[in-house]
């Protein structure tokens, strides 16, 4: 383990009344990585984040959270960690104002807590009690309490369940800026538009192993797919499916005599490839990027 | 901008959040902040007046309301100590409340601070608001002995030490939020009936009168007649004495019941989350 390294798990398994939820998990994680882990409802996703988080015991393996077993957490260790759990709920009757500066009082070197409503984009709930705060905006309040303490690791999970479009991209800008101010975060998410805008590497995880570990964009082979040419000719739509698109697309616009109408060139999305391999956990594979 | 976490600052803080909490609940105001008050007023209007409450006394009967509210006092300490965790701390388990806490370096003792700290300032305005009414709309006569003052101090801290850590560990009891108020509510107003609460004790027989000498409700009752009642009435009790050793005995018992199993068994997640 490197100085650099934010989480090592090696062989981790879990079972629940004798049925493994995770069986020898294997993860690295790097500082100021943004890490998110994909995979169906059952796979082992939040159990593992949870034993990450130290709310889960495990059965077996080796567990390291910035240099710490979290089986052990110390209040030195929460301090440097932020949660923001699947579920929100409590504290219904304080106001986000009172919770948010309430919480700040927790860590050793919070953040400012009237900058973080903001930055939440929470400023014009501040006196609302979160009872009355809709689901977007809950979640929201739960990731401004997740950020105070200015964590070095972030763990989120499926933060943006139930948000509107337009709450989904500012919240995606919210976490960029962390990430660039050098917070690691694992983030888990049903959303494959949200790992491939936010991730700089996505790990899926299915019968509770990783299946496969890569950059968005070269996971599972991604960039090795064939890719589809589309394009129109007589009135007609056509499509080809090609490993070599650059040298089919030169060939039909020699063809076809300079522009190709209706021309498309596509690889598989993320969830093309994330479905295949969840359907076929048996094949595993690993692209480094 | 690093500081200094105090958990006694922490502790102080939780205290103030959990008042603001318990008074935005209606719900917890009107059944376990009025409730007292609210049943000290409707049984004195109801069986209220004349001085025949025991008119075989020796010294003859006193009223209603002033017989009325000793129980009213022990009760509402177990309200507000007892029930108020038990449901409160069931539905912060299940809402997962405390999962958020225990996810922070909020040190565990202020939580518990936090929650005593709540129950001493919502119990103390119970007591002075039920005081009040009896004293002021039923003329009832309050003690101005010391050492009936006395007694009434030590009841007091017992009954809601007691009930608190009995109400955080009876709170992993209920199996979901939903049926938190039932479970605790139900149980409670069982001991009501039978510790000399809503009915007079001596006329229980004499096999519930001993079911209820397990509980602490009874004897804490019992303490608060002894500051309450005239000194004749302690010939009245089934005793025949205030039996001040026993009950502290026996509340200090349930104490010590209370903080083992919750040192033991407290749960910051649900039974099935972990």
């Amino acid at each position: 383990m490197t100085a650099s390294t934010a989480i090592r798990v090696r062989g981790l398994r879990r079972a629940y009344a004798g049925v493994p939820a995770v069986d020898g998990l294997d993860l690295d994680v790097e500082q100021g990585e943004v890490f998110a882990l994909l995979g169906p409802n059952g796979a082992g996703k939040t159990t593992t984040v949870e034993i990450l988080e130290g709310f889960r015991r495990r059965d077996a393996g080796e567990v390291s959270v910035l240099g710490v077993d979290p089986a052990r957490p110390g209040a030195g260790w929460r301090a440097r960690i932020g949660i923001v759990l699947q579920s929100s709920g409590g504290h219904d009757e304080l106001t986000v104002q009172e919770l948010v500066h309430h919480f700040a009082g927790y860590y050793p070197d919070a953040r400012d807590p009237d900058e973080v409503i903001a930055a939440v984009g929470l400023d014009e709930k501040r006196a609302t009690r979160a009872r009355h705060l809709s689901g977007g905006q809950r979640r929201r309040l739960d990731v401004a309490l997740g950020i105070l303490g200015n964590p070095a690791l972030l763990f989120l999970d499926e933060p943006t369940t139930g948000f509107d479009p337009e709450a989904r991209r500012e919240f995606w800008a919210l976490i960029r800026s962390l990430a660039g101010g050098g917070t690691t975060i694992i983030l888990t998410t049903h959303y494959l538009d949200e790992a491939e805008h936010l991730a700089g590497r996505v790990g899926v995880i299915t019968g509770g192993r990783i299946v496969a570990l890569g950059s968005p964009a070269t996971l599972g082979g991604r960039d090795h797919d064939r890719a589809i040419v589309g394009w129109t000719e007589d009135g007609r739509q056509h499509t080809e499916r090609t490993a070599e698109p650059t040298a089919f697309v030169t060939a039909l616009a020699h063809r076809l005599g300079g522009e190709v109408p209706g021309l498309t060139v596509s690889r598989p999305t993320l969830e093309d490839v994330y479905l295949r391999l969840i359907d076929e956990p048996s094949q595993a594979v690993e692209v480094m990027p | 901008m690093s500081t200094v976490v105090s958990p006694a600052r922490i502790a102080r803080s939780r205290t103030t959040l959990e008042i603001k909490s318990y008074f935005r609940e209606r719900d917890s105001v009107i059944f376990s902040f009025l409730f007292p008050i609210i049943m000290l007023g409707l049984f004195s209007v109801v069986f209220g007046g004349d001085d025949d409450t025991f008119s075989d006394a020796p010294g003859g009967g006193i009223d209603f309301a002033r017989y009325f509210l000793p129980g009213m006092l022990a009760s509402g300490i177990m309200l507000v100590s007892f029930q108020t965790l038990a449901i409160g701390l069931a539905i912060e388990r299940e809402d997962g409340t405390l999962k958020r806490l225990r996810g922070t370096p909020m040190p565990p003792v202020a939580y518990f601070l936090g929650k005593v700290g709540m129950i001493l300032v919502v119990g103390l305005a119970q007591i002075a608001l039920l005081l009040a009414v009896a004293a002021l709309a039923f003329g009832v006569e309050l003690p101005t002995d010391p050492a009936k003052w006395l007694t009434f101090a030590w009841c007091y801290v017992l009954g809601t030490a007691g009930g608190t850590v009995l109400g955080i560990a009876y709170s992993s009891v209920p199996r979901s939020a939903k049926s938190a108020s039932a479970v605790v509510v139900g149980p409670l107003i069982v001991l009501q009936f039978i510790s000399g609460v809503f009915f007079v004790f001596n006329d229980l027989p004499s096999w519930l009168q001993n079911i209820a000498s397990v509980f602490p409700l009874k004897w804490l009752a019992q303490g608060m007649r002894s500051v309450f009642l005239p000194d004749r009435f302690e010939q009245v009790e089934v005793s025949g004495s205030w039996q001040h050793g026993q009950t502290v005995l026996i509340l200090s018992l349930w104490l010590i019941v209370g903080l083992v199993i919750c040192v033991r068994r407290f749960r910051w997640q649900r039974r099935d989350d972990g």
